[in-house]
């Protein structure tokens, strides 16, 4: 596709609202003013980013325990995350939820599934739904490498493989399933080599690398919405971060996690929109600046917000019709 | 009127809602095959001829899987009917019904439907250990879950139908000893369960249950085939004078507990039948409830009649032994006199 057509500048600042969303839950978490967990999407936004900047709110994103980029990728607002990291009433779950439960369906981001690979089947049928009621939505379940090893990455990939149905997976190989080093738990070099499996492409992608994933999600999403099924994308990524709040990553070399800060995809595309003449350190501080404010009000707001009252926790248990 | 076996009735209400409203559609295993069996136990049979086979949708054996699929079809806007062949199965499925269909509409704050079905057969039938357990006190444990188990074909149509179109994920237990299903996939043993269907459109809503047998003097409870052998042992005890009355609830979840209280308000006995281990069992949650909110109203204990706890045996001599006889209940209601 033209380079032009490529929304470089849109996807900064999606990348760049990310980091700095993390990164100030990091900073609230440590002060104890979120009750959450915390499994932080440092290292990876380029994944969450490339990928969405195909979808429109009509699409769906199924996301995992580490959801809070695609949440914000899909367009789930960020007040409304923060809040529910708050557990407020306000929060995109109403306090039902919690960070790894964060989604919006308003915009296509179903509630994250926290349990590792079970989102697969889950996006096979909510594409199966689109193609038979014919709404040309296309589906894209997020997943780490962790999830590639279950029965239900197997499944679910295999039924949408053999049915046909518009969905994308996008597997985000940051090389640590928790702790486990991918290469003491996979005997083949990369995950999407097992598209082979189930007759569907699969694409390796250089996950810490905006453009290349914007490009390969790009063909695979316009597969899925011409009819041609699924695809496997692998990202290879990286988080900069402990797997939750409490990790020291004792697993990892400060050699291997020094490598991979150079890639790190956002100051790799201030380069790229710096090099292209599409922007300049000035206007870059600037937009930091922009959302260091945007994530300065949803704290507020989230501080702000009312807490749930303890027998809301008795809604909800059944649908009832509508948002409350 | 018709004449309907509970697998007749179970595939006329699939037909009929899949007539009425093109969003259902079945997904299973087995369930479409031209040449096979319309699933284990005929449920579905012929419906592929009429509906296609996009709409009778056979999958892998991947119980996972496939009800993982009913559960993001029935988020991205069908109402699918998932069948797994035999309960025991659904084990493998565990995670998608109880931590995503269960909770979907819980963690999204109510603004995430999950209109699915899950067909359940349960109950022994010389199968051996995993083709023969019942499953629904793992089911009723569930916030979030629908749960229904019709014991008669008119139930069965109706409960069904209702199953289909409720907005919530709905579990329907059936009996494998109560389908009559003909053929090569009858089943030895099996009851007769062969009732009148009324030609015109019915529901029979779901928190709703029923007396099959009006008595005074003690209150028997119980669910799928057990209703059937409380109603045999209340006929036998009635020649003995003890006119029991049955209950049976159809729908588990939302129990219609008033119905169990007021029968034992009359009767100041209780006795649960069910084809389950006792331990940790659905016949405990019936004995706290009646313990709880009744008993004043007892002149003697709850008994429970239960499978022990043991796997499901295979030699027909202990299943017998295992699964609630009619003996067994009517010497429960002789202990409480």
């Amino acid at each position: 596709m033209p380079e032009m057509d490529v929304p470089l500048l849109d996807m900064y600042r999606t990348m760049l609202t990310i980091r700095r969303f993390e990164e100030e839950c990091n900073y609230l978490f440590m002060q104890g003013r979120i009750p959450s967990t915390l499994h932080l999407y440092i290292g990876q936004e380029a994944v969450a980013t490339g990928v969405c900047a195909h979808l429109g709110q009509k699409d769906y994103v199924l996301s995992t325990h580490r959801p809070h980029g695609h949440a914000i990728a899909k367009g789930v607002s960020l007040q409304s995350i923060m809040a529910e990291l708050f557990a407020k009433k306000t929060g995109c779950c109403q306090g039902k939820g919690g960070s790894m439960h964060v989604g919006d369906m308003r915009v296509g981001a179903l509630p994250a599934i926290a349990i590792v690979g079970a989102n697969i089947p889950i996006a096979a049928g909510l594409a199966l739904a689109a193609k038979q009621l014919g709404t040309g939505q296309v589906t894209v379940a997020f997943f780490g490498d962790g999830a590639a090893n279950t029965g239900a990455f197997h499944e679910g990939i295999n039924m949408a493989a053999i049915w046909g149905v518009p969905v994308v997976y996008i597997c985000e190989n940051n090389l640590y399933g928790a702790s486990t080093p991918f290469s003491k738990v996979f005997r083949v070099k990369n995950v999407a080599d097992r598209a082979a499996a189930y007759g569907i492409p699969g694409v390796v992608v250089d996950g810490m690398d905006v453009e290349a994933v914007y490009q390969a999600a790009g063909e695979a999403i316009a597969r899925a919405r011409q009819g041609m099924g699924p695809t496997l994308v692998e990202c290879k990524t990286y988080r900069f971060v402990g797997h939750s709040r409490s990790d020291p990553r004792n697993y990892r070399s400060k050699e291997e996690e020094n490598y991979w800060q150079q890639q790190d995809p956002i100051p790799r595309l201030a380069k790229r929109l710096k090099d292209m003449g599409l922007s300049t350190d000035e206007k870059l501080a600037l937009l930091d600046e922009e959302i260091h404010g945007k994530i300065e009000e949803a704290v507020a707001y989230a501080e702000a917000s009312p807490s749930p009252e303890p027998t809301d926790a008795l809604e909800h248990v059944f649908y009832e019709g509508g948002r409350a | 009127m018709a004449q309907m076996t509970i697998a007749e009735a179970l595939r006329q209400a699939i037909r009929e809602e899949m007539r009425r409203d093109p969003r259902v559609i079945c997904i299973g295993e087995d369930i479409g095959i031209e040449g096979g069996w319309g699933g284990a136990f005929t449920v579905t049979l012929g419906l592929a001829e009429e509906f296609g086979h996009d709409r009778i949708l056979d999958t892998p054996i991947a119980e996972l899987g496939l009800v993982g699929v009913a559960v993001g079809a029935a988020i991205g806007g069908l109402r699918p009917i998932a069948d797994v062949q035999y309960g025991d199965f659904l084990f493998l499925a565990m995670d998608q019904l109880v931590n995503q269909a269960a909770k979907m509409a819980y963690m999204s704050a109510g603004t995430i439907k999950v209109p699915m079905v899950m067909r359940v057969p349960v109950g022994a039938t010389r199968r051996g250990a995993q083709h023969a357990q019942s499953l629904e006190a793992f089911i009723v444990h569930v916030p979030g879950l629908k749960v229904v188990a019709p014991s008669t074909a008119y139930d069965a149509k109706g409960l069904l139908k209702s199953a289909i179109r409720d907005d919530n994920p709905v579990v329907v237990f059936e009996h494998k000893l109560l389908y009559g299903s003909k053929g090569p996939r009858s089943v030895e043993g099996a009851v007769s369960a062969v009732g009148d269907v009324p030609d015109e459109e019915y529901l029979v809503p779901i928190g709703q249950g029923i007396i099959r047998r009006k008595g005074k003097d003690v209150t028997l409870v119980g669910k799928l085939l057990t209703v059937y052998r409380a109603l045999g042992a209340a006929e036998r005890l009635a020649a003995e004078g003890i006119e029991a009355e049955v209950i049976d609830p159809r729908t588990l979840v939302p129990l219609d507990k008033e119905l169990i209280l007021e029968s034992v308000r009359k009767t100041g006995r209780l006795v649960i039948v069910e084809e389950d281990n006792l331990t940790g069992g659905w016949a405990a949650d019936i004995a706290a409830i009646v313990a709880d909110e009744g008993l004043d109203w007892l002149d003697a204990p709850i008994k429970r009649v239960s499978a022990p706890d043991t796997p499901p045996p295979f030699a027909p001599v202990m299943e017998q032994f295992y699964v609630p006889s009619e003996q067994r209940v009517i010497e429960a209601v002789r202990s409480l006199f």
